[in-house]
Formats: structure tokens, C-alpha cells, sequence
């Protein structure tokens, strides 16, 4: 290698050209197979990928009498309804949840958007005694795993008087270590030039982080968001535990109490899964980069 | 930054060090007053950090030592170790351990596999890469709620899509595969390889995003076939990706619970109980604190080192490349 120009941590961004050039103007014949077999190799797994969600949308378009026949029936059976869903949405219920899920996951994703660029501001860019010892302490908050820990913070929001309320959902999910340390080695990037120019001209320390900081951060702001309300709108094991009633219910939880009561009715059983899953979907068509790349982040430092 | 600091400086990535020691040396009137404006800063994190972190945790390892009970609010009586005594010796405390391990046997070698072979794959061809991501991702960001329900609605005997497609293959279908305690924990693994194939994947492509384009045309223009490419390039520079996968799987592994409470309540029996289910089993339904809170403990210590050897391989991997 010439240069040591390829650090780790600053890869190129996610564009298809950055497949590997090898294959690119001395293509032989060997070169042209691989490529056929790759690409073969690779529908037939895509499709076995997909055919799963296909089929519990094939399911959930179809009859209840029809689905309680069996897969067979389904999939030869071409006369669509949306009765399932729309059952769904008279029984009333799948609006709370939505409504339950929806909260939970925004006021969530806002705290800890908030909190932990804030600490993480501190970490970066303030010198002080106990800082690093700080920092240490959330490095070792990152092994803490909080599934773990359910019992103690049911016990904890009990005497809290907490329980069934969305309080009880959102704040265990708050303290995301893992976004400090996002947060922190994206400011640790941002020259201190910058921030000290801020200062000279009068600005104090939230003024500088609040027009300076954040306005500089959006990327990550909105990766961590975005991540943050998918992890809540997901999590079973907490809500599960933490709410009984059922107006309160967030849409898994919901969801589990249908799949016993629902019995054969499986188009509406595939439908609640859908309808579980569908604002999520929706967000990764819109916001497929940032969810990629931050489910990366996470991944490679936490 | 002075050499006395130097246990906890280490643990600070290399770009930081650098800022700090940008600094003038003296301290600038600038940074006058920083501490209590530091602090004023961490406190709202470090509120929810104590009291639903740590604070957790300490409750856990006292109750761990205490008779302590879902209906009364206060500790109960001292117990020492007889929880941590009785956990050590229930057999279902060691068949839950198992599953746990039966589980992460079952699920990592193709979530390894699967996921660098789509991932070499994906980079490699030219057109309709997207496709390949959504179809491999997309099961990733769905909730454990609705891949339960899919699944087991695959998995319906006699007539699911599972069985449907065994007799298209000429297979006799059983009774179903959640259905029967040998099967079960297969059943669960085929549904969370499905799901969680995605993070995976999207690892091993940024890793392919490192490796320089100069090594494969290098490489070509020695006449080096696709094959050997992956296998002397690719392959070995993914080896670091391939360890955090992993290392990533058990602990993920470790900590199953929603795919098993919602696809098999932990059945047939306790053919697919894992550790997170026992917990709270003993926790919610026999209102054990005390007992739950050891098993607990040891889940969490299991975790914490596989953890802790996953932060020292990074630490050690980044020297490496530095």
C-alpha cells in the first residue's frame, strides 16, 4: 500500500459504484460466469427472502375461511379483500396501540436525542476534572445489558408508581449509552476552530452547542433518532411487562394478546402483523441511508 | 494530557487525544468555568444513567442475596447465596442455559455464512444492488411481534407453507416443527436467521467498502480469478467483521427472548425455555425477586465477559491497523 490514506471509521459512502472495479473495463469469461452465477445465486436467496412477507400479505388480503384451508388454498386463490383490515381498524384497539407506540417511541427518541448529545458535548468538547473517568463510565455502560435488568426496573418504576403509564416504557429506554458515544466521536471530528471563533464573539457554552453543535450534527441526529424510535417501537420485553392495560398496550404487545384470542382467523392475524410493521416500513423507504448506516454504526462500535 | 492519566486517556480514541492536546497549555480563559457547565451538561443523561441503569443493577445484586418477593415492597429476609445455591442446582436453570446455547449453535454459522456470501455477492454485481439490500435488510428493522406471527402461521401443521412446500419437495410433513420439542428450537432459529440476516449484512458491506479498490485490480491484472479474489483478499480483510459478528450473535444470542415467548412460550415443556424466559417466569409468575435476581446476576456476568472480550478484540484489532 502506497499511503495510509484508508482509515477505518471514514468509509466511502453507499453507492452501487463502489462494487469492486476488478470486474470492470478487463472483464474475460471467467469474469462474465461469475457474474452470472452471482446474480442467480442471489435472486433465488432474495426471493426465499421475501417470500415470507409476501405470503403473510398474500394471507392477510384473503378470506378468513379461505386462509384456514391452508397455505394451498392461499396461494391459489386469487380474490382479494381488505375486510381484515378493516376489521382491524372497527375493533378500535389497533388505534391505541398505534397511538401507544407512537408516543412511546417519539418522546423516547426526543429525550435521548437530547440528553445524550448534551453529555456528549461535555465529553467532547469541555475540559474538566472527572471527565474521563466519566467517559470510562459510559464505555462500561455499553456492556450493561438492559434486557437483563427487567425485573429490577419493574421493581424500580413500581415504587415509582409508574406502572401503566407510557413514563414506564420511555424512561428505561432513555439512558442509550450507545448514543453518547455516537454523538461523541461525531463531535470530536468538528474543528475546534469553529467553537472557539463562537467564543470569542461572546457566545457561552449552550449557545454553542445549540446554534453551533446540533445545527453542525443533523446526520446523526437523525440516525440516532431514527434508530432510537425503531428500537421502541420494537421493544416486546419492557411494555410487555410494565403495561397490563390493555388501552395502553404499544402494537407487539397488543399483538400478543391477539395471536391467542384471534384462534383460525389467520388473514387477520397476518394483517395485525402487518399493520405492526407497517410505519416502520414506511420509514425505511424514506430514510433507508440513514437507518443503514446507522443499524452499521451501532453495530461496529457498540 | 499528562502520562498519570493514562489508564483511562487509553480507552479514548486516538482523534480525541489529538483535539486535546490542540489545546494552548495553559488554561485558556475560555475553558474557565467548563467544569461546572460539563456537569450541568452530563446531569440530565446521568440522571436516567443512575436511576435506570446502574441503579438497576445494584438492586439486582442485593436482591440477588435476599428472599426478596413480587408482592411485598421491602427485601425480605436474608438469604446469602441459597438463591444463587438453588439456581445452580434446578435443572431447569441448566436446560435453559443450554437452549441458549442450542440456539446460538444453531443460528451463527448461517448468519455468518449467509451474510458474507450476500454481502461479497451484492458488491460485486453491477445492477440492482438496492434490490438485493431491501430484500435482505428489510426483515431487520420489522418488529419481533410480527415476525412471531409470520412464522408460526409458516410453520402451521399439515397446512402451513412449511408443510407446504415439504410436500412439494415429496417430504412427509410432521407434525410441525414448533410443535415437536426436537424441532422446536430449529424452528425458532430458521425465523431469526430470517430476521436478523440483515444486520449482518449490512456490517460486511461497509467492511467491503474498506478494502481498496487497488488490492482486486492489482490482483486482477496478476490474472487472478473472482474466486481467488474473495478467497485471498476479501475473505482475510473481513476477518476482523467476521469476529465482531460473532462475538455480536452470542451476546445477542444470550439475550433471546422475544421470538421464544411469542413463537413456543418456552415449549413444548421447557424444550425452548431460554434464560431471559426463566428469569422472568420466576420473576412474574412465581413473584420470585429474589431467586429471578440471581439468575440474573449469572446471565449478566455471562454477557458482561463476552462483552468484555469483544471490547478488548476491537481495542487490540484497531492497534493493529494503527
Amino acid at each position: 500500500m502506497t499511503t495510509t490514506a484508508v482509515r477505518p471509521g471514514k468509509r466511502r459512502s453507499y453507492v452501487s459504484g463502489a462494487a469492486p472495479a476488478a470486474n470492470g473495463a478487463r472483464i474475460g469469461t471467467s469474469g462474465k460466469t461469475f457474474q452470472v452465477v452471482s446474480i442467480i445465486v442471489l435472486v433465488v436467496f432474495a426471493i426465499i427472502w421475501l417470500i415470507p412477507s409476501l405470503f403473510a400479505l398474500k394471507t392477510s388480503l384473503t378470506d378468513n375461511g379461505v386462509a384456514a384451508l391452508g397455505a394451498q388454498a392461499i396461494l391459489t386463490h386469487w380474490n382479494p379483500t381488505l375486510h381484515s383490515f378493516a376489521s382491524f381498524f372497527q375493533a378500535g384497539d389497533i388505534w391505541n396501540w398505534y397511538l401507544a407506540s407512537g408516543i412511546t417511541s417519539v418522546i423516547t427518541a426526543f429525550l435521548t436525542v437530547l440528553f445524550a448529545s448534551m453529555a456528549a458535548f461535555a465529553l467532547s468538547r469541555l475540559r474538566f476534572r472527572g471527565r474521563n473517568v466519566t467517559f470510562l463510565l459510559v464505555i462500561l455502560g455499553i456492556m450493561i445489558p438492559t434486557q437483563v435488568l427487567i425485573v429490577p426496573i419493574f421493581q424500580m418504576l413500581n415504587w415509582m408508581s409508574l406502572l401503566n403509564t407510557y413514563w414506564s416504557v420511555i424512561f428505561p429506554q432513555v439512558p442509550a449509552v450507545i448514543a453518547v458515544f455516537i454523538f461523541k466521536q461525531f463531535f470530536d471530528g468538528i474543528p475546534a476552530e469553529m467553537e472557539e471563533a463562537a467564543r470569542i464573539d461572546g457566545a457561552n457554552r449552550w449557545q454553542v452547542y445549540w446554534s453551533l453543535i446540533v445545527p453542525l450534527s443533523r446526520p446523526v441526529i437523525a440516525a440516532v433518532s431514527i434508530l432510537t424510535f425503531v428500537g421502541v417501537w420494537n421493544n416486546l420485553l419492557l411494555p410487555l411487562f410494565v403495561l397490563s392495560n390493555p388501552n395502553l398496550m404499544t402494537i407487539p404487545v397488543g399483538l400478543a394478546t391477539v395471536q391467542s384470542s384471534f384462534g383460525q382467523r389467520y388473514a387477520d392475524i397476518q394483517a395485525g402483523a402487518i399493520l405492526a410493521a407497517l410505519p416502520l416500513i414506511i420509514l425505511y423507504l424514506i430514510f433507508q441511508r440513514q437507518i443503514v448506516e446507522g443499524v452499521t454504526g451501532s453495530g461496529l462500535k457498540g | 494530557m499528562t502520562t498519570a492519566q493514562a489508564p483511562a486517556a487509553a480507552l479514548i480514541k486516538p482523534r480525541s487525544a489529538r483535539t486535546a492536546s490542540a489545546q494552548p497549555r495553559s488554561i485558556s480563559p475560555l475553558r474557565r468555568g467548563d467544569g461546572r457547565s460539563g456537569w450541568l451538561f452530563l446531569a440530565p443523561f446521568g440522571v436516567f444513567y443512575l436511576v435506570f441503569l446502574i441503579g438497576p443493577t445494584i438492586y439486582m445484586i442485593v436482591a440477588s442475596f435476599f428472599n426478596t418477593s413480587m408482592v411485598h415492597t421491602d427485601l425480605g429476609s436474608f438469604a446469602g447465596f441459597a438463591n444463587y445455591a438453588e439456581m445452580l442446582t434446578r435443572p431447569d436453570f441448566w436446560s435453559a442455559m443450554w437452549h441458549t446455547l442450542q440456539f446460538t449453535i444453531y443460528t451463527t454459522p448461517p448468519l455468518v455464512i449467509f451474510a458474507f456470501v450476500f454481502a461479497v455477492l451484492t458488491n460485486r454485481v453491477r445492477h440492482g444492488q438496492w434490490f438485493f439490500r431491501l430484500a435482505f435488510f428489510l426483515p431487520f428493522i420489522l418488529p419481533s411481534a410480527t415476525i412471531s406471527l409470520i412464522w408460526v402461521f409458516v410453520f402451521t401443521p399439515a397446512t402451513g407453507l412449511w408443510a407446504y412446500m415439504q410436500q412439494l419437495l415429496g417430504m412427509t410433513p410432521g407434525n410441525g416443527i414448533l410443535a415437536n420439542p426436537n424441532t422446536a428450537m430449529i424452528g425458532i432459529a430458521i425465523a431469526t436467521v430470517w430476521w436478523t440476516l440483515g444486520f449482518n449484512f449490512v456490517l460486511y458491506l461497509a467492511g467491503l467498502q474498506d478494502i481498496p479498490r487497488e488490492l482486486y485490480e492489482a490482483a486482477a491484472v496478476d490474472g487472478a480469478s473472482n474466486w481467488s479474489q474473495i478467497r485471498f483478499i476479501t475473505l482475510p480483510l473481513l476477518s476482523r467483521t467476521t469476529t465482531l459478528v460473532i462475538l455480536l450473535q452470542i451476546i445477542a444470542s444470550l439475550k433471546i427472548f422475544d421470538q421464544v415467548y411469542l413463537m413456543t412460550s418456552g415449549g413444548p415443556g421447557i424444550s425452548t425455555q431460554v434464560a431471559l424466559g426463566l428469569v422472568t417466569g420466576t420473576a412474574f409468575t412465581d413473584n420470585r425477586v429474589g431467586a429471578a435476581s440471581a439468575a440474573s446476576v449469572l446471565l449478566f456476568i455471562v454477557i458482561v465477559a463476552v462483552a468484555v472480550i469483544r471490547q478488548l478484540f476491537d481495542r487490540s484489532a484497531a492497534r493493529r491497523e494503527a
